[in-house]
């Protein structure tokens, strides 16, 4: 806006206007032009003061030439065409105010640009600032929480020390009540050996006394000696009672200690048999593999009896071999041990590599028989561990019921069981009827709410049908009756683009609506009775139930004819 | 499974004789001996005082009746019924009075354990043992009777004599290693004795008859440790129960460890834990056999058809678990009793913080065959002794028995509710001895041989 005036003010008042601009700042001027210019000019106008009076004009002209000098306008030189001054040389003047003009634009839009950036500036200063105080504060408030952690660090470590001189009187606690516990304890230790003495010499003392007074009491009161348990007398003290008494311990000991070599003997024997048989059966392992190592073909059940044979005799032999090892050197046993065992190892190793091999093959020509017959095995004995486990929990459970069952008479309850367990089953073969029954009704609970849907869809073509035939009739009324007719079986056609199915059905609705429609049509109330027809009627129409029988009836029938299939399964079972 | 009538007794004092024909009872001061077939009175005799312990002798001729409140003693003979034989302690007092093995001395233990005082019948000699300890157990005749370890303390230290019983010859006297001697036992070889410390220490030392130490065994220190010990029949093993609720089997060659048992709240692996359900109708209070429907699962004792009352728990099952008082001496924890089977094959356990369970464990597989768990504490089981077969009683109106093929609880058919507080087997006859308060009434088995 303020460009727009400038250009139209400033060729009119070209004079006043650039005045006003030495004296006022532009930012300003812009505001406060627009409203006080033209009266402003005019009065300036008029005012006696001003710059330029007609005395005065040649001293104007040099001083504004001076101007114009200073800002560079050099090739312009403003005359006045008289000496007086009173006549202007339009040309350079023009000219100059044109410069002038040019200037002015040029720092106007520089100013402006300026504004521009200084706005700009101003904002991200403001946002400098904002974010500076931000800033600030989140300084402050970190220096606070620093503070605070300072603090909380003094405390704790405050605490710390408080701590560790408390676990110090603690540890020196701990140890005085050690030290304490220590003395304490030699104390009692002491004591009570002290009391021990004490009581050990208060006892001399009192047999002591007991003897000296020759307590009369003491005193055993035997009708008649008896006679040794063993028969014989008694023995003397004497040295040489004291040796056989000895002699006697050692020999018991001595028995004992052979009872025991004995059973270590034989659990040696023992197992020296399970090692003979071991190392036998390695030998016998190990041999047809060596003679196949040998080349000779083990296939011959024949040859490899006659084998065995052999290695049963060198069996023998190392047998006989392994006892006298077994006497004379342990060393040798072991070692020949070690040596089976490394052949016994090597030649399983083998084995395991040609198993692999085999495998591999096995894998390459896919056959896989054996293994499917092993699964096939498996598969089988599953199902038995399955029947057989199923057969466990029903008679546990039967074993169950007849422990739950308090009763008096065996028999009478082992009748009750039985009885429970045949109502028990046909109450589950009643139950399964049940659950049979029960998806039947929700088929056709299912067909029902189809059929609604339909009804209703079906509903809405009539309407739209009975509209029509209402056109129609009041169409026959008219001179257009042949065409009517025609739009009306139109109508029809296009009603009747369905399935199969529903043709059939649509085809006995339709009757029916139109039977109801064309009759009732008149009466409103009695079309809606239409519209919505009785249940049974549906399930007439529907073909759910036959014409003669209600679906109860029917259903019973289905019961019927169930239970006498479960009777003759029953008497099957009988 | 029959039962007899019910006959009186107190103090519990009822014993058959070791060849198992008589059964004597004592009634407050009478001892009444009776024949364990017919159960006719033999014999009636009549002490002096209440009777507080009465013991046969080993040829089951003699029958001794202690009175320790008097210091007496009196032996009766079943040959000649006027024969007697009065022993009198004097002022020295009396607390404990035993036969000796060959059933002619007889060995009283004085007040304070001052001495044992050796009677004997055949030559009315007296000797004396001094500074006997008085402990658990501080003396054992090897099963043979041949001879007798005895532990005494003198100067503060622990001593075990080893007594020939043949003429009380003093074989052997050794110094043990114990810081107060707790107990021994002899093995049922009478080669080696087991000598355990009291329960502040958890020591076992194993000495030879000639006093040789031949090893010494410790589970754990610092805490309780040995409440019991058990020599398994065969010597073989020795089992140790201890305060931390486990028992530890020793093996007799190496004398090292083989077996630990544990007795965890939760049973989680064991072949059957029977739990003893409370039902009230059902069994009635009948003598007659009867089948009931879980006897297809517990294949009968010896063919015996019993009312079944246990049930077959599954695993895992928890026991329930009595926390002892800290504060208390004597602590109800850990296990105090040790039973093994005649045949070596069972051993069956009490853990003292779950009172109401009883475990039975098989040795030959190392691991708990059973866990019987009662309604209420068991009071006392025991094994017999011909058979693998466990009668247990918790002081209620029933017997219970155990055997690998199952367990049964039968109701003592008695008029007033005889209630089971003890019992013994009887040595032979397929029979127990079931002692109630003030009644006794005997168990007869159904024996193997009509079934064979």
């Amino acid at each position: 806006m303020g460009e727009w005036w400038t250009t139209e003010a400033s060729m009119e008042n070209c004079e006043i206007s650039s005045i006003s601009h030495v004296t006022m700042s532009p930012s300003r001027q812009n505001n406060f032009v627009s409203s006080y210019l033209f009266p402003l000019a005019k009065s300036s106008y008029s005012v006696i003061s001003a710059f330029c009076t007609e005395d005065n004009v040649l001293q104007c002209i040099s001083y504004i030439n001076q101007e114009l000098a200073s800002l560079g306008l050099c090739s312009t030189y403003i005359e006045a065409t008289s000496p007086e001054g009173t006549g202007l040389n339009a040309v350079p003047a023009l000219n100059a105010i044109y410069e002038l003009l040019q200037i002015h634009r040029r720092t106007m839009s520089t100013v402006e640009a300026l504004e521009k950036e200084q706005l700009k500036k101003s904002s991200t200063m403001e946002l400098m600032q904002t974010s500076n105080t931000r800033l600030k504060d989140q300084l402050e408030l970190s220096i606070r929480e620093k503070s605070g952690l300072h603090e909380m660090e003094r405390q704790l470590q405050l605490k710390i020390k408080t701590l560790q001189s408390c676990l110090k009187t603690e540890k020196d606690e701990v140890q005085k009540l050690q030290s304490i516990i220590a003395s304490r304890a030699s104390q009692y230790s002491h004591d009570a050996k002290r009391k021990e003495r004490e009581a050990a010499k208060l006892k001399e003392r009192l047999s002591q006394l007991l003897v000296d007074r020759k307590d009369k009491k003491l005193a055993i009161d035997v009708l008649n000696c008896l006679g040794r348990s063993d028969g014989k007398r008694g023995h003397w003290k004497t040295a040489k009672a004291t040796a056989s008494h000895e002699g006697e311990m050692y020999k018991s000991l001595l028995s004992d200690y052979e009872a025991s070599q004995k059973s270590l003997m034989l659990e040696n024997a023992e197992l020296k048999k399970v090692l003979q048989q071991m190392k036998k059966e390695m030998i016998h392992i190990l041999s047809p593999c060596s003679s196949s190592g040998r080349g000779a073909t083990a296939d011959d059940s024949q040859e490899q009896h006659h084998d065995s044979d052999g290695e049963e005799k060198m069996g023998d032999t190392s047998r006989e071999t392994l006892d006298q090892s077994c006497e004379h050197a342990r060393e040798q046993l072991t070692n020949s041990i070690r040596q089976q065992w490394r052949k016994l190892r090597n030649h399983v190793e083998k084995l395991d590599s040609q198993v692999s091999q085999v495998q591999n093959q096995l894998e390459s020509n896919k056959e896989m028989i054996p293994l499917e017959t092993h699964e096939d095995e498996m598969e089988r004995m599953r199902c038995e561990v399955q029947q057989c486990k199923e057969f466990i929990h029903a008679q546990q459970q039967l074993l169950q019921q007849q422990l739950n069952t308090s009763f008096d008479d065996e028999t009478a309850a082992l009748l009750n069981d039985c009885y429970t367990l045949e109502e028990k089953e046909r109450l589950k073969e009643e139950w399964k009827l049940f659950e049979e029954q029960k998806r039947n009704f929700e088929r056709e609970r299912k067909n029902f709410t189809e059929a609604a849907i339909r009804l209703g869809r079906e509903k809405k073509a009539f309407e739209e049908d009975r509209a029509s035939w209402l056109k129609n009739q009041f169409l026959n009324m008219t001179p257009f009756t042949d065409r009517r007719r025609c739009s009306s079986s139109d109508g029809h056609s296009a009603l009747s683009v369905r399935s199969e199915p529903e043709i059939r059905m649509s085809s006995v609705k339709a009757q029916l609506a139109k039977s109801s429609t064309y009759t009732t049509f008149s009466t409103p109330r009695s079309s809606q009775s239409g519209a919505v027809p009785s249940t049974p009627e549906l399930y007439r129409t529907l073909r759910l139930i036959p014409e003669s029988s209600s679906s109860r009836h029917s259903n019973r029938g289905l019961w019927q004819e169930c239970s006498t299939i479960e009777d003759g399964d029953n008497q099957l079972k009988v | 499974m029959n039962f007899s009538e019910v006959f009186k007794q107190s103090n519990q004092l009822c014993k058959v004789s070791p060849d198992g024909k008589y059964l004597a009872t004592c009634v407050q001061y009478r001892l009444v001996v009776r024949d364990v077939s017919t159960l006719q009175i033999m014999h009636l005799y009549t002490c002096l005082d209440q009777i507080s312990h009465m013991e046969w002798s080993s040829d089951s001729l003699f029958i001794l009746c202690a009175m320790y409140k008097r210091g007496l003693v009196q032996v009766w003979s079943l040959e000649q019924p006027d024969w007697h034989c009065k022993i009198d302690e004097g002022s020295i007092g009396l607390v404990s009075s035993r036969w000796s093995p060959d059933g002619r001395h007889i060995l009283n233990t004085t007040e304070f354990h001052l001495r044992i005082t050796v009677w004997s019948l055949c030559t009315k000699a007296v000797s004396y043992i001094k500074y006997p300890k008085a402990c658990q157990k501080g003396i054992d005749f090897s099963r043979d009777g041949s001879y007798m370890a005895l532990a005494e303390r003198r100067d503060c230290k622990d001593f075990v004599s080893i007594f020939v019983c043949d003429d009380w010859h003093l074989l052997r006297h050794f110094e043990t290693e114990t810081q107060d001697l707790a107990g021994l036992e002899w093995s049922p070889n009478g080669c080696v004795l087991a000598v355990w410390d009291s329960c502040l220490e958890y020591k076992v030392l194993l000495y030879s008859l000639d006093g040789r130490l031949l090893s010494t065994y410790s589970a754990y220190e610092w805490s309780l440790g040995v409440k019991s010990v058990s020599w398994s029949p065969s010597s073989q093993f020795l089992a140790i129960g201890s305060y931390d609720e486990k028992v530890r089997i020793i093996n007799h060659i190496t004398w090292k460890k083989i077996a630990q048992f544990e007795h965890p709240a939760t049973v989680e692996s064991t072949k059957t834990v029977y739990k003893e359900v409370e039902r009230r109708p059902a069994v009635a209070h009948s003598s007659t056999p009867r089948v009931n429907v879980l006897t297809n699962f517990v294949s009968l004792i010896n063919s015996l058809l019993l009312p079944h009352l246990d049930e077959i728990c599954s695993l895992p099952v928890q026991i329930p678990v009595v926390k002892p008082d800290p504060d208390r001496a004597n602590p109800k924890i850990g296990v105090s009793v040790l039973a093994f089977s005649s045949d070596n094959h069972y051993l069956a356990t009490k853990n003292d913080n779950m009172a109401s369970a009883v475990w039975v464990w098989n040795m030959q597989k190392m691991s708990l065959e059973a866990v019987l768990e009662q309604t209420s504490a068991v009071r006392c089981f025991q094994w017999d002794p011909r058979h693998p077969r466990l009668a247990l009683c918790t002081g209620n109106t029933k017997l219970y028995l155990w055997s690998p093929g199952g367990c049964v609880a039968v109701q003592v058919p008695t008029e007033g509710g005889f209630q089971v507080h003890s019992l013994n087997w009887h040595c032979s006859d397929n029979s127990l001895i079931l002692l109630g308060k003030e009644q006794l009434c005997l168990c007869y088995m159904e024996t193997d041989e009509e079934d064979k």
